[in-house]
């Protein structure tokens, strides 16, 4: 199959405007730096658009569908079979992120130009989402594991350079740095693990990994370690490098922090792609997670439900709008991958990966439209915290309608995109795992209700004291808001079943009631109590509050994992650990390099007196030592 | 070979040249001498070149084309030495091995 030798040129589009924007944005004014990043992302948009129309509903596909490979070339080549390649693999989960990762970077480019106007640094800001969109495009089309890892990295890199974009703000480089080690962190997982998995394998590739009934595998039933297989080492180990970025429990204190990144750039990196990186290389992995190491599934999956809950939680108590995103997006994530724990391989039984897949392509739009609203609203009040907003939807009608289409869709009220994603990851959770179930249930009434409390918060109630009256958003930026409220009404009407399934064959799945009218119930009743507390402001939610004591206390605190975290990295690994390697590197190892030193200074102190200057008694050492050597060749050698 | 004088002969001379040439260069304290006596060494060389030649390989040249040489650039070397050796004098006012012992650590 040929005919898509284009598909190149989506990640090179964004390469090329980065280096232009980079190195010659400086010499223009800011606003066409900003142009033409959107207008190559648009052109990116554009070419995935027909990349995906021409993948999916180009000719039938009874059999499945094909993974194509229309580009690839050997990078590095150290030894006959140690080969690393790059090029481009097309297969539906590939094809469907380049649709979501070029739409919401066209929309946050889109955005960006009014939001970040006036800004300094507006042309570092557009050539650093330019590299963050090629890194990722790069990272989906991988077409194998290591050139995953590459843009893997790359992709962090550009996580900090814009985490880290008020650089004159302290917050913000603690917070960059802090994105930047834990991912690099559980990056080292992601290392080992590939290097086991290679090493079992022979082989990167992942056309050849998830090939169905491959032997590859053959040689690593026998290989163990501490009990435990050489397949569920790696992939366990490969699941922390995902978990990692994806800002699973309990790596995922880095998410809230990277807040303090402009808005935009959290709707683009941290909800809609970057974050989802981690579910898609699981998703990547899934014929070898699912058959060569089940245990490793499991993990997935309770990590994933246990990062949902307790992300759901603390995002009840929390103030800053921003962070209540964050958590919500956690929470999300904590969906996609117990999704892809519980699934099965083939037909129905891979439900839970299409419903992961498919709630993943929802999730994007919606939270992307709720980040880039929650910027509208920043933008127009100043200010972070729900307690500085109130009664904004007489000034801000679109961004209000917008934020409230997201709010729906993400509480899974009935005909939006996210019901039906939702839907489908309990419905595969009930199948496979009562006790996920149970949870995933809970948290669903949970996310209706912390919804709703920001948006009742921020668009209903009493006036604040504004420094000047709020007054809605420019067109660009409003634009955006539109169209990703228009795509969450209606993503969820796209055939996901028959398009993006485990083993690549669709299959029909209809409704389940059973599972669909108690979540809509459990939605309305989160979204009711949302209404109760917080629509007309009252001390009720106050007294609760205070009724709950210590518990909304640590969940304020979000159960104190930072500093759980300061405590062990400050406390315990720099005292016990860091400051002994110290000690050693400064007395033993370099006291090593400095004795040598002042052996051979103080020994020319001592024996630079035989250096006369008297060219005689040179002359004379000279005869001697040859005179002498002489003899000794004449009497010992003949 | 030559009238009857056998090699070792030539082979003495030459030796004695070589140490009265080393022993004046390192008990000399005038730099001319010195040179002199560096002279002398060069010489004794040269005549063991010549010797070896003529009794080794009388029908080829290589030794003496090879002593012709070392006295081309004996004479280019005496060259240089005396206009260091002037340099040297103008400014110490003599010409002493002992005076010349800045250049040390």
């Amino acid at each position: 199959m040929t005919g898509y030798n284009y598909t190149i040129l989506i990640p090179i589009i964004p390469l090329v405007m980065f280096l232009v924007t980079g190195l010659l944005g400086m010499k223009w004014k800011p606003i066409v730096s900003g142009l033409l990043g959107t207008v190559g992302m648009g052109s990116s948009w554009l070419l995935s658009i027909i990349t995906a129309a021409s993948y999916f509903f180009g000719g039938h596909h009874a059999e499945g569908f094909q993974t194509i490979i229309p580009f690839e070339m050997t990078w590095l080549r150290f030894t006959e079979s140690l080969v690393i390649k790059m090029g481009v693999l097309l297969d539906p989960i590939s094809v469907m992120m380049l649709v979501v990762i070029t739409t919401v970077s066209f929309m946050v480019h889109l955005y960006s130009i009014g939001y970040m106007h006036g800004e300094k640094g507006f042309q570092r800001f557009f050539a650093f989402l330019s590299l963050f969109t090629f890194s990722m495009l790069g990272l989906v089309i991988a077409t194998n594991i290591f050139q995953m890892y590459i843009f893997w990295e790359l992709v962090g890199v550009s996580s900090f350079l814009l985490i880290g974009f008020y650089y004159q703000k302290p917050s913000a480089v603690a917070a960059s740095k802090k994105a930047f080690i834990v991912t690099r962190f559980a990056d080292l997982g992601f290392l080992v693990g590939i290097l086991i998995l290679s090493f079992v394998t022979k082989t990167f590739d992942f056309a050849q990994l998830t090939q169905p009934g491959t032997t590859i595998f053959g040689s690593a039933a026998s290989m163990s370690f501490l009990g435990i297989s050489a397949m569920t080492w790696a992939m366990t180990l490969i699941f922390i490098g995902g978990a990692g970025k994806s800002a699973m429990f309990p790596l995922h204190i880095w998410l809230p922090d990277a807040m303090e990144g402009p808005t935009p750039v959290s709707a683009l990196i941290h909800a809609a792609t970057m974050v989802v990186a981690g579910v898609y290389l699981v998703a990547r992995m899934f014929p070898v997670i699912h058959f060569q190491a089940p245990a490793a599934q499991e993990i997935v999956g309770y990590v994933g439900g246990f990062t949902s809950l307790f992300a759901a939680v603390i995002a009840i108590t929390q103030y800053d709008i921003k962070r209540v995103l964050a958590f919500s997006t956690l929470s999300q994530l904590g969906y996609m991958m117990l999704s892809l724990g519980v699934s099965g391989y083939g037909g129905e039984e891979g439900l839970g990966y299409m419903a992961s897949m498919f709630h993943l392509f929802t999730h994007a739009m919606f939270k992307a439209l709720l980040f880039l609203g929650a910027g509208s609203i920043i933008h127009a009040v100043h200010s972070n915290y729900m307690y500085d907003m109130g009664g904004l939807r007489k000034y801000m009608p679109i961004t209000h309608i917008t934020f409230l289409i997201a709010c729906l869709t993400i509480a899974g009220v009935p005909f939006l995109s996210g019901f039906f994603s939702k839907d489908e990851i309990l419905v595969a959770a009930l199948h496979h795992n009562k006790l996920l179930f149970a949870i995933e249930f809970i948290v669903a009434g949970l996310t209706a209700f912390y919804m709703f409390r920001l948006y009742f918060s921020v668009f209903w109630g009493k006036d604040r004291h504004y420094h000047h009256t709020p007054h809605e958003s420019p067109l660009v930026m409003t634009i955006p808001l539109m169209f990703l409220a228009f795509a969450s009404i209606f993503a969820g009407y796209l055939p996901f079943t028959e398009l993006v399934t485990s083993d690549k064959v669709g299959f029909e799945s209809e409704m389940n009631y059973m599972v669909a009218i108690p979540s809509i119930l459990i939605g309305f009743l989160g979204i009711a109590v949302a209404w109760i507390l917080y629509k007309k402001e009252s001390d009720i939610p106050a007294k609760l509050a205070k009724s709950w004591g210590i518990l909304y206390t640590a969940t304020y605190n979000k159960f104190y994992f930072d500093e759980i975290y300061l405590f062990v990295t400050r406390k315990i690994i720099f005292n016990y650990i860091s400051r002994p390697i110290a000690w050693f590197d400064r007395h033993i190892v370099d006291g090593f390099m400095v004795g040598i030193g002042t052996v051979t200074e103080k020994a020319s102190y001592k024996i630079k007196g035989m250096q006369s200057g008297q060219l005689q008694h040179y002359a004379f050492a000279f005869v001697a030592g040859a005179l002498a050597l002489a003899l000794f060749m004449i009497y010992y050698l003949m | 070979m030559i009238q009857g004088i056998p090699l070792e002969h030539f082979l003495v001379v030459s030796t004695i040249m070589f140490f009265i040439g080393v022993c004046g260069f390192i008990i000399r304290r005038n730099l001319i001498t010195m040179l002199m006596a560096v002279e002398l060494i060069l010489n004794s060389v040269n005549i063991n070149f010549v010797v070896f030649n003529r009794y080794l390989y009388p029908d080829q040249l290589q030794g003496q084309f090879f002593s012709l040489f070392i006295v081309g650039i004996a004479a280019a070397e005496a060259s240089v030495a005396i206009a260091l050796i002037i340099n040297i004098y103008r400014k110490l006012k003599n010409i002493e091995v002992e005076n010349v012992s800045e250049l040390k650590f």
